[in-house]
């Protein structure tokens, strides 16, 4: 049946760069929308009147040259810019019926609901098991027993369960890279967040761990939501059910992967995803 | 001409003049020999008169090392006394000293580095810690005099401590600044974007990764007051004998050694040695603990 649907697949998604786009699935309904966004640095407007969707249960990809904005979106949704005063938004993200950039909202609980993996692996200085439990004791209060349970459940999620089990008391620093990076994400989702954005996760890694991430997010998406920002076409390509090219702070067109990659509809799409800019 | 009919190696343009070239690369060989032999010398130079000092010391020191000096009294010349009394009091008055000074120091360090980012009142706390890490520590100790000795109407063991407080501060204070803002902002977003308040950043992420560091300035800030003679001698006075009240006169290694080493008698000019060398080794040892923390955090 996997062969059958492999083959539908690849048959009606488009190829890019030897790689196939994911069907045209259909779009699921927001889980955050974003109005007329506008944020500024200072003076400086990186963000222009911006409109997306985040679908419920899928994966938007942001692609765009570098200074487009969309890292800068990513941290409106969690909120991240606060901690820099200059630093501000105006629009609408609304989630759960409330906007996010509301100052009245409570930044801790967002961040519990909307979680973010950074481009760089950040493990604490703590050992492999604290750093899971560092943030589910935030919100949270366990048994030791429920805490053991959730910490092997977010490791096993984040496919990290077998190498890390032996070794959950030693410090986190002695992971690889790549493993750093899957324990980030495990720590990420022992929360049990709604959203996770991930600002270029891989870009710090090798090819198999890159991989072994993009099998992650994919497996994630049946349970969160999930925007991730790249550079690389091809892994929006791979991982993402609808894609955001941004330009100079606008977001200049949001398609589904497929249609994104064969027929895009505004020509600045098509000149940056077959490389004439970027 | 195309430029593949050129001799090959030949780089089109202007001719290059050999002799200038050549007589340049001298000069400069010429100018490293001197800087080099220069280093060294100065190197050799510092490194002589430290070791003269140790060899002296020890010299002069071990000789006079009894277990009279670990279990006797400060006492008058020619009755055998030894430096216990100086030994405790010392202890006793570095260790206060950075029990009240270690605290203070660490929260104006959070501050300054966490809190106090572009404000006025962060810059002037900055340079009046600056400052104070460079203040000679004879006004420090007449500051105490005037805060907590004439009030009081009298010299006490309390006053050193302050004196000496007031020097740890500055030195815990720029090395937590320092250590503080070594810790990636990478790190502590990843440590918000968990939705944690920003004191538990601070305390158990940023505390955490920089602990080694603010572990060894707080060493390295006691190695500097066990020294220290100055502040003591217009706040805790010293002490001829045994006492361990705060609210006296109290006696420490410095200040003993100050008294007795221009002294007429040979056994307190022989107990001064030995206190230096005690102090000496003390500081080391403090010293070499803190490069090992350091070395051991990597």
């Amino acid at each position: 049946m996997s062969t059958t649907m492999g083959e539908q697949q690849s048959q009606q998604s488009g190829s890019f760069g030897g790689v196939s786009a994911r069907s045209d699935a259909a779009i699921n309904a927001p889980r955050i929308a974003i109005r007329n966004l506008d944020f500024y640095y200072g003076d400086n407007r990186a963000l222009k009147a911006v409109d997306l969707d985040l679908p419920d249960r899928q994966v938007t990809g942001m692609i765009g040259p570098s200074g487009c904005g969309k890292s800068t979106l990513l941290r409106v949704l969690n909120r991240m810019y606060d901690l820099y005063p200059g630093q501000r938004a105006t629009g609408e993200a609304m989630m759960d019926g409330e906007n996010i950039i509301d100052p009245s909202v409570d930044l801790n609980s967002l961040r519990a609901r909307i979680g973010m993996v950074f481009q760089k692996p950040t493990p604490f200085p703590m050992t492999i098991y604290d750093n899971i439990a560092f943030g589910v004791k935030l919100h949270e209060r366990l048994s030791k027993a429920a805490m053991d349970e959730r910490v092997e459940w977010s490791l096993t999620r984040a496919a990290l369960w077998e190498e890390a089990k032996d070794r959950l008391q030693t410090s986190a620093m002695g992971l690889s890279g790549g493993q750093q990076q899957r324990l980030c994400i495990a720590r990420t989702i022992a929360v049990r967040p709604e959203v996770i954005l991930f600002d270029e996760p891989t870009s710090a890694l090798d090819p198999i761990s890159t991989l072994k991430i993009e099998e992650l997010i994919d497996e994630l998406k049946h349970d969160f939501t999930i925007a991730i920002v790249t550079h690389n076409m091809q892994q929006a390509a791979r991982c993402a059910d609808q894609v955001a090219f941004f330009y100079l702070g606008e977001m200049v067109e949001v398609a589904p992967a497929g249609q994104m990659f064969t027929a895009p509809k505004e020509r600045r799409t098509q000149e940056y995803i077959t490389g004439r800019f970027g | 001409m195309s430029a593949t009919a050129t001799h090959p190696g030949t780089v089109p343009g202007p001719a290059k003049d050999q002799t200038v070239a050549h007589k340049l690369g001298r000069r400069r060989g010429r100018t490293n020999l001197i800087i080099q032999v220069l280093c060294v010398l100065a190197t050799a130079i510092g490194l002589l008169l430290l070791a003269s000092i140790l060899f002296t010391l020890l010299w002069r020191g071990v000789g006079g090392i009894s277990l009279n000096v670990f279990t006797r009294m400060t006492l008058p010349p020619g009755s055998n006394g030894g430096l216990l009394n100086a030994i405790i009091g010392s202890i006793i008055q570095t260790m206060v000293g950075a029990l009240i000074g270690t605290p203070i120091g660490l929260m104006v360090g959070t501050y300054l580095a966490e809190y106090s980012a572009g404000s006025m009142i962060g810059n002037a706390v900055r340079f009046v810690s600056d400052v104070l890490l460079s203040a000679p520590s004879i006004l420090i100790g007449l500051f105490i005099y005037e805060l907590a000795v004439q009030p009081f109407g009298g010299f006490s063991g309390i006053a050193g401590c302050l004196a000496l407080a007031v020097i740890v501060i500055p030195i815990v204070v720029r090395t937590t600044e320092d250590m503080l803002r070594l810790i990636p902002v990478a790190l502590r977003e990843a440590a918000f974007a968990l939705g944690t308040p920003k004191w538990k950043v601070i305390v158990l992420i940023c505390y955490r990764g920089a602990r080694d560091g603010i572990v060894t300035g707080i060493l390295l800030s006691i190695a500097r007051v066990a020294g220290e003679t100055a502040p003591l001698l217009f706040t805790s006075l010293g002490n001829l004998n045994w006492s361990l009240s705060l609210a006296a006169p109290m006696a420490s290694l410095p200040v003993t050694i100050y008294q007795y080493a221009g002294s007429a008698f040979d056994d307190w000019v022989q107990l001064a040695w030995v206190g230096a060398l005690l102090i000496t080794v003390g500081v080391l040892a403090i010293n070499v603990a803190a490069r090992f923390m350091l070395r051991g955090g990597r």
